[in-house]
């Protein structure tokens, strides 16, 4: 199946984004680190911008997640 | 701005008892409309300008209570023009193009409603309620084959195959009526809908709004300004909007937990007022109330020969202004369908159209509507922390502004979908495809100004462009298979700008309307009685336009 979504390696060195991202919370609230990767979804939806990308890497993140397991925090 | 003459919030109607009160047997009236609300009046002025006679009826004896809608957009406007109240409108109304949208204590960015010249209407105007309704009213009482009947509450609707049986109670006592079609503009809480057994069906949002209508004078511009969490109502949202007669329109988000009855109180309502404009600020509350906003709609607003028009077929939440604006779109899409059914030009399937455009437009303004509260009263933590970190890149970045949501501002429904349209057979640049609402743009007619929109409407228009030099695209054999038709067609011929003027002619002024069009010599449009575009060609064909007539009728195959 072809995905619009790039799901191949793609970061020139992994492991210095994945301290980044860490590194971004570091002495945060929780709230703000809400805020923040919240600001950071949407900076970086924008910049990729193609709707079926988007659509694509939604389904992607919320795949397989049971929602049933949890009470909805809806309210 | 001078106060107006007339107090049309004190105004009191007179119940008059009618002789179909006495009858032995139901009367019957081809036309009846229940509730004289802004899109009831407006279906009724549109009918009773086309000849026909009309009977309306409402519960009460005075217009509307409080302010209510102030926001009317351009299109209500060139409805209202079409109405013969438009510039009574446009002349006490406070005219606006310019939003603004705050954060905290910052402005976030302005939007520019009507970046276009060469309009005769503005983007929006702010205009109380009660003087639209009086507005409509003064024009309903100029036409002598349009009865109203204050007083006169519909508690229940029969259905028939030929029409309806009403159910009026006056001071009087009760009486009944027959009518071939009746239309239910009887607002949110319609009785025919009950009486019939329908239902409005959607959500409604868990947040309360104090709308307050304030008088003072003040020096804010005429522009719309929303604040998200301003510092004189932390977490919260306010709206303040000018209106005529130094009356300004605040609403305040209060949440969902907030109590209605004390919010509505004096000194809980005057602190709020002072915060936001200063503790010796000058200012009367003139009318305040609590709302819960929905959005809800009936599945279909044709029930046979029981039309539904306006908020007893739809409601939403009143960010974007969509209700009236909308309602009175409702009444502009159905008067000249119901029209040529009544005049038996057009067969009663023309009205499920109606059905279809206005379902889609008010999907269309729930959606809009939905969004917008969404992103001011967000449901769920996470979508709060969206919101906020929207409304803080919006700070600085342009993309984000555009994902800020204060109200999506009422724009006409394009009916693209619509089974009255003939698809195009051409390309054309822009946005005046089939089922688009004709644009405006400055004309002359004989050296004199004008604008296109006055001379569209009522009737199908077929509005073609020449070329210099050109008199006319129609021979004398198209003119008359034309006048053959089974509706008149109304011809305008549009020249470029600087032709020697013509009294036959129009001049597109300083072609606006050429390119609002996307028209080059020859370029045919045949427009609907409510000005959206049936119908357009690079080239003239009569049997093409009378085919697209058809189709606009209701028809889609030609009948001989
Ligand atoms: C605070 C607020 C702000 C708003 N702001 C805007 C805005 O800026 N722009 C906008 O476009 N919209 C706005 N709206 C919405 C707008 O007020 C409504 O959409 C509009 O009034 C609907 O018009 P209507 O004619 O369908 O119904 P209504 O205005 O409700 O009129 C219905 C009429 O029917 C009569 N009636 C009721 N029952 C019966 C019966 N059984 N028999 C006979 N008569 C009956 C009533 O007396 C009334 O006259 C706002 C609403 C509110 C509450």
């Amino acid at each position: 199946m072809t995905t619009p979504l790039n799901t191949h390696l793609n970061f020139p060195a992994p492991d210095d984004f994945y301290e980044a991202l860490i590194a971004l919370h570091r002495d945060l609230t929780p709230a703000q680190s809400e805020l923040v990767n919240a600001k950071l979804i949407l900076l970086l939806a924008n910049h990729i911008g193609d709707p079926t990308v988007l659509a694509a890497a939604m389904a992607a993140a919320r795949a397989r997640i049971d929602v049933t397991a949890q009470s909805p925090d809806q309210n | 701005m001078s106060a107006d003459p007339v107090d049309y919030q004190t105004l009191v109607f007179p119940y008059a008892r009618s002789s179909d009160q006495q009858a032995s047997k139901p009367v019957s009236h081809p036309v009846v409309i229940a509730g004289a609300g802004p899109v009831g009046l407006s279906a009724a002025i549109d009918l009773a300008q086309a000849g026909h006679p009309v009977l309306l009826l409402d519960d009460d004896d005075r217009l509307s209570t409080g302010s209510r809608a102030i926001c009317f957009a351009k299109r209500t406007l060139e409805i209202a023009d079409r109405l013969g109240v438009g510039q009574r409108f446009v002349d006490k109304g406070v005219t606006w193009n310019t939003g603004k949208v705050f954060l905290r204590d910052d402005l976030l960015y302005s939007f520019d409603l009507l970046p276009e010249r060469g309009h005769r209407r503005p983007a929006f105007i702010n205009l109380q309620q009660y003087y639209v309704e009086g507005y409509l009213l003064d024009r309903a009482r100029e036409l002598p084959n349009l009865e109203i009947r204050w007083k006169n509450r519909v508690v229940d609707v029969k259905s028939q195959s030929d029409g309806a049986l009403i159910d009026i109670v006056t001071p009087d006592g009760t009486y009944q009526l027959h009518c071939d079609w009746l239309i239910a503009a009887d607002g949110g809480r319609s009785a025919i809908r009950r009486a019939l057994g329908f239902e409005s069906k959607g959500q409604t949002f868990r947040d309360r709004f104090l709308i307050a209508d304030v008088r003072m004078v003040a020096d804010f511009p005429a522009e719309r300004w929303f604040w998200f969490d301003p510092p004189f109502h932390p977490k919260q949202s306010v709206l303040l909007h000018q209106q005529p007669d130094d009356i300004w329109r605040i609403d305040f988000q209060l949440g969902w937990d907030a109590d209605p009855e004390v919010e509505k109180q004096p000194d809980r309502v005057i602190p709020r007022v002072q915060a936001l404009l200063g503790k010796d600020a000058k200012f009367e509350v003139e009318w305040v109330s609590v709302y819960t906003f929905g959005c809800q709609r009936m599945e279909k607003f044709r029930h046979g020969r029981v039309l539904f028009v306006g908020d007893s077929a739809h409601g939403v939440s009143p960010f974007g202004a969509r209700g009236a604006n909308s309602g009175v779109q409702d009444a502009d899409n159905l008067a000249w369908k119901l029209s040529l059914v009544l005049a038996g030009k057009a067969r009663e399937n023309l009205l499920d159209s109606f059905d279809v455009e206005r379902v889609q437009a008010a999907e269309e303004n729930i959606l809009n509507s939905t969004r917008s509260t969404d992103f001011i009263t967000p449901k769920t933590a996470v979508s709060r922390a969206f919101r906020d970190a929207t409304l803080e890149l919006a700070r600085k970045w342009p993309f984000a502004r555009r994902l800020v949501n204060s109200g999506r501002l009422s724009l006409p429904t394009m009916y693209a979908h619509s089974p009255l349209n003939t698809p195009d057979t051409a390309s054309f640049a822009g946005t005046m495809g089939p089922g688009a609402p004709a644009a405006d743009a400055p004309i002359r007619i004989n050296t004199a100004p004008d604008w296109f929109l006055t001379q569209c409407g009522n009737e199908f228009v077929l509005v073609t462009f020449l070329d210099v030099g050109s008199l006319s695209l129609l021979t004398p054999a198209a003119l008359a298979s034309l006048a053959s038709a089974r509706v008149p067609v109304r011809l305008l011929n549009v020249v470029p700008p600087g032709t020697r003027p013509h009294a036959a002619l129009i001049e597109d002024a300083d072609g606006y309307l050429a390119q609002r069009f996307d028209a080059r010599p020859g370029t045919t449009y045949l427009l609907r009685p409510d000005q959206h575009v049936a119908a357009r060609w690079r080239a003239f064909d009569v049997d093409a336009v009378l085919a697209a007539l058809d189709r606009a009728l209701g028809q889609a195959e030609r009948t001989p």
